[in-house]
């Protein structure tokens, strides 16, 4: 199939790509760019390892096409911190010891930022719904809603 | 497991005293930053110059002899570099290796890896690819043909037992019977193990209680699927760049299954994301390193998620049968299990761990246990968080709650009657050293968690576990850097991450410097000497075994490097507090030196500082949990959730409290999730219908409460600073003692796992037509 050509804004940066159009936006990133941040975990949908926003939505990128980014702002886990300066969810995520072996880490932080940005004081309630689409095998969840919740204080600036 | 314990291996005795370092909570994570950031480099994220994909063709069938395989049309495909089927790999000789806690035999580690004569399992791999490009590689997958002569299947335990089932292997003959049997069957093996007199502890049984139980497999579930990256040179040199929970193991393995010598096999372990024991086994590796030969280019391989859940791990799907017998006052007098496990296509599931682990939480006088390792047509076995032990504690525990009953006692008041402890005599052999479960239990039993109140279809469940866990080979080695910091390279795999740390804990503990002036860092196999897989719980507790006594050594050679300085003799010389100083007055008037003054002297004083360790570690502490789970049971809908649950065990020595407190919760999260949802699921064509996380339901964050844990230190003798394995042992109990709360819930038992709303909404209705029979019997 033709390749076709997308113009899109990941993190701020401009590119011009050619995308094959059966090219999810996950291969996109980690193959042709080299973006590795964001994970697979498993090609369906099912484990939110994959998460980006486009246009501030959040979304599986293993579910998006990459000619769907053309014309879009698509924001990944290599975005969220500022420098050095971590963001306060990574910093919270290290605190809490919010992460072992760390693969289901970049897709819940890009999945709890978008959760803060739209909802600044959670419940753990709406903490433990906004992220039951983000498997983690590891921690038991405990430690990552812990994180989410002092990060949501610390934004607040509560 | 798998080896007899050596009269050579490593103990180092516990010692009492001050610690600034371990046991505190340090901000400063080796591996955290990489990970929230997304710079650390799982396998599948490494990319080498030139490379090409891999894809393996999978079979379609249960079981089916192979009768011919042409890759022609695949090899002429543009783009395609190599393609390799059975023709490939040398043939093996039975010849069996530990690898984590299983026994592996070459013969059909080779076969589970690339199908020869047959295939055994949907997903069982016939062939393998590599090409320009992913897309590529899939599209020549399609172009070749295999002819199949389809044979009947057998997937359940029982039916696989039974004397009229399909025979996977026509050469197995059960092991462990005498004579040797005349028939070949599914059943590899048979094993036994006793204590005392079993007839005469039913005998002075005054309450007896006989149960079966069935599980199913359920998967490890880590959320990385297996990656490699092969790259074969010229020379006839691999380099691996792999997910692995053992590099040095995954070596030997491949150099023995491609007939390399180890020297030029070089595997380097990769950031690891998850395994749980279900990344102890070879499944890509040799492929890529063979499509790399072939090719001549480096070869990548990821697994997609349905091809992880039909083809690697699972767990035994099991038949128990427990019978247990014991006083009214609640003295046990006899406990026996029949055990059939389940090893998938191949003989060797975690069988002989289930026989050690079955009873072993209680001191008990007369036990009998007899296993069977039964080969059905499902993909091998592999371990999973204390291989065995959950489906046994299903039976065990749930027994244990009714015995209690029975006798009118409080469940936690009869396991304590009953506990074992230092002196206990485990059926399987050694007597049990200083261990904390009787603690585990008191704790539990204060605990605030007892004193909520129930509502209506709410219940409490308690159940306890054990495991023993491994000691082995392992090494390390301590760099002691010009200006005085310190680099560890281990040699264990630090699957949760957790380790590095405790690792530079322990080293900035034993040289007296700051936690963050050490580095710590995973050595691939050609910087250091063997190191054993990192499962059974070994990974800190061995693991530090050697940064002990790597730093030690690197500390004499420090006070060397004093007493030629001083002109003293070096045992004039003592290491205290992070500094070489003279033994006594007697010795001069030195001023003691730090890390920092010896590294800039190190040179003209002998050469640079460095301690190595290569020990094999004579074990890793048993360890012992108790947990206590609150659930609701909807009556409409058969649904079970987890309200409150608590969870205390013995770690030894917390080297690094709140990361325990997360594999606690990990662990217990994974077991609520075989308790209630995970199961495989296979259609009457022998072809797994759930492989994927939408049908193979792991716990989510909206499924599980806040767990709470507190930690018990009964420090391990055997380990200078107490530390005792502790990643198996919290997904042992939940089984049970969410099968337990369900029964005070709701009043039904269950004994078929999972205990998924569908089996629950039966039970209710089943125990409604039981009650509403006995009421009309005694209406009458
Ligand atoms: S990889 Fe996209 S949801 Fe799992
Ligand atoms: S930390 Fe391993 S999957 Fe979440």
């Amino acid at each position: 199939m033709a390749k076709q050509y997308v113009n899109t804004t990941i993190n701020g940066d401009n590119h011009e790509l050619l995308c094959d159009p059966t090219q999810t936006l996950l291969d996109v990133l980690r193959d042709q760019l080299d973006m590795t941040g964001t994970k697979e975990g498993c090609g369906t949908g099912d484990c939110g390892a994959c998460s980006v926003t486009m246009d501030g939505v959040l979304v599986c990128s293993c579910l998006v096409m990459g000619v769907e980014a053309n014309g879009k702002k698509v924001e990944t886990i290599e975005g969220m911190a500022d420098g050095d300066d971590l963001h306060p969810l990574q910093q919270k995520f290290i605190e809490h010891i919010a992460l072992q072996c760390g693969i289901c880490t970049p897709g819940l932080l890009v999945a709890s930022k978008a959760l803060l940005e739209e909802n600044p004081d959670p419940t753990e309630e709406e903490i433990r719904y906004w992220l039951a689409g983000n498997l983690c095998r590891c921690t038991g969840y405990h430690k990552i809603i812990e994180a989410v919740q002092d990060a949501a204080r610390e934004m607040r600036g509560a | 497991m798998g080896r007899a314990p050596s009269p050579f291996a490593t103990k180092i005795p516990y010692e009492e005293k001050d610690l600034k370092v371990i046991g505190s909570n340090p901000t400063a994570r080796g591996d955290a930053v990489d990970k929230v950031t997304g710079r650390a480099r799982y396998a599948s994220d490494i990319k080498l110059p030139g490379q090409l994909m891999g894809r393996v063709l999978r079979s379609p069938h249960a079981r089916a002899n192979i009768i011919s395989i042409d890759v022609s049309e695949a090899e002429a495909l543009p783009g395609v570099k190599a393609v390799v089927c059975r023709d490939d790999f040398p043939d093996m000789e039975v010849e069996h290796a530990a690898s984590g806690e299983l026994m592996v035999n070459f013969r059909d580690v080779t076969r589970n890896m690339m199908a020869r004569e047959n295939v055994l399992y949907d997903g069982h791999p016939v062939a393998a690819v590599a090409a320009i490009s992913d897309a590529i590689a899939k599209r020549a997958l399609k172009l070749i043909k295999v002819e199949y002569e389809v044979l009947p299947h057998v997937i359940d335990v029982r039916d696989a037992m039974r004397p009229d089932a399909p025979v996977l292997h026509e050469d197995q003959f059960t092991k462990g019977v005498d004579p040797k049997p005349e028939k070949p069957s599914n059943i590899a093996a048979r094993m036994e193990s006793k204590l005392g007199d079993i007839e005469k502890g039913f005998e002075e049984a005054e309450i007896i209680i006989e149960r079966e139980y069935n599980t199913k497999p359920v998967h490890q579930g880590y959320i990385e699927p297996q990656a490699s990256i092969a790259n074969y040179t010229e020379g006839g040199i691999a380099e691996v760049w792999t997910g692995t929970q053992g590099h040095f193991v995954f070596r030997a393995q491949i150099a023995k299954l491609l007939k390399m010598d180890l020297s030029k096999v070089k595997v380097i372990p990769t950031e690891l994301g998850g395994g749980f024991g279900g990344k102890n086994n070879v499944y890509l590796e040799p492929l890529a390193v063979v499509l790399s030969k072939k090719s001549n280019r480096p070869v990548k391989m990821v697994m997609d998620r349905d091809e992880v859940f039909r083809a690697t791990g699972p767990t035994s799907g099991t038949n128990v049968r427990v019978k247990m017998g014991c006083t009214k006052e609640g003295r046990i007098t006899a406990a026996q299990a029949e055990l059939n496990y389940q090893s998938g296509a191949y003989a060797g599931s975690s069988l002989p761990l289930a026989t050690i682990t079955v009873f072993t939480r209680y001191d008990l006088e007369n036990v009998s246990v007899v296993g069977h390792d039964v080969t059905t047509n499902r993909p091998k076995v592999a371990a999973y968080r204390a291989p065995g032990a959950p489906m046994v504690a299903f039976g065990v525990e749930t027994v244990v709650d009714e015995m209690a009953r029975e006798c009118g006692m409080d469940p936690i008041d009869f396991r304590l009657k009953n506990a074992a402890k230092e002196g206990t005599q485990t059926h399987f052999g050694p007597k049990l050293g200083p261990v904390g479960y009787i603690q585990t239990l008191e704790r539990a039993k204060a605990h605030p968690h007892l004193q909520e109140k129930l509502g209506p279809d709410q219940g409490r469940g308690v159940a306890s576990g054990f495991w023993f866990t491994l000691g082995a080979e392992t090494s390390a080695t301590v760099n002691i850097g010009e200006d005085g910091t310190a680099t560890l390279i281990f040699g264990t795999v630090d699957v949760t991450g957790g380790s590095r740390s405790a690792f530079g804990m322990i080293v900035a503990e034993e040289l007296g410097i700051p936690f963050e002036k050490v580095r710590t860092m995973s050595g691939d196999t050609s910087a250091l000497g063997f190191n054993f897989m990192t499962a059974g719980s070994r990974g800190t507790a061995a693991g530090s075994m050697a940064a002990v006594t790597a730093s030690r050594k690197a500390i004499a050679r420090m006070c060397e490097i004093a007493a030629r300085k001083w002109e003293v003799e070096p045992d004039q010389v003592v290491w205290e507090d992070g500094r070489a100083r003279p033994a006594g007055a007697n010795v001069g008037d030195f001023e003691p030196m730090t890390v920092a003054e010896l590294a800039k002297e190190a040179a003209w004083f002998g050469g640079s500082i460095a301690g190595h360790a290569e020990i094999n570690v004579a074990q890793g502490g048993p360890g012992f949990g108790t947990h206590v789970v609150d659930v609701e049971v909807d009556r409409r809908t058969g649904g079970v959730k987890i309200l409150r649950y608590t969870l205390i065990q013995d770690a030894g020595k917390a080297v690094y409290p709140e990361f325990i407190e997360g594999q606690f919760q990990g662990g217990a999260v994974q077991g609520i999730g075989t308790a209630l949802n995970e199961e495989y699921i296979y259609n009457d064509k022998g072809v797994l219908e759930n492989p994927g996380f939408l049908d193979y339901r792991v716990p989510v964050a909206s499924d599980v409460p806040f767990i709470n844990t507190e930690i018990v230190e009964v420090p391990n003798p055997d380990h200078p600073y107490g530390i005792r394995g502790i990643g198996e042992v919290p997904i042992i109990p939940p089984l049970p003692a969410i099968a337990n709360a369900i029964h005070d819930a709701v009043g039904i038992r269950l004994r078929d796992h999972p205990m998924s709303p569908p089996k629950v909404l039966k039970a209710l209705k089943d125990k409604m037509v039981e009650d509403l029979a006995s009421r009309g019997t005694a209406a009458e």
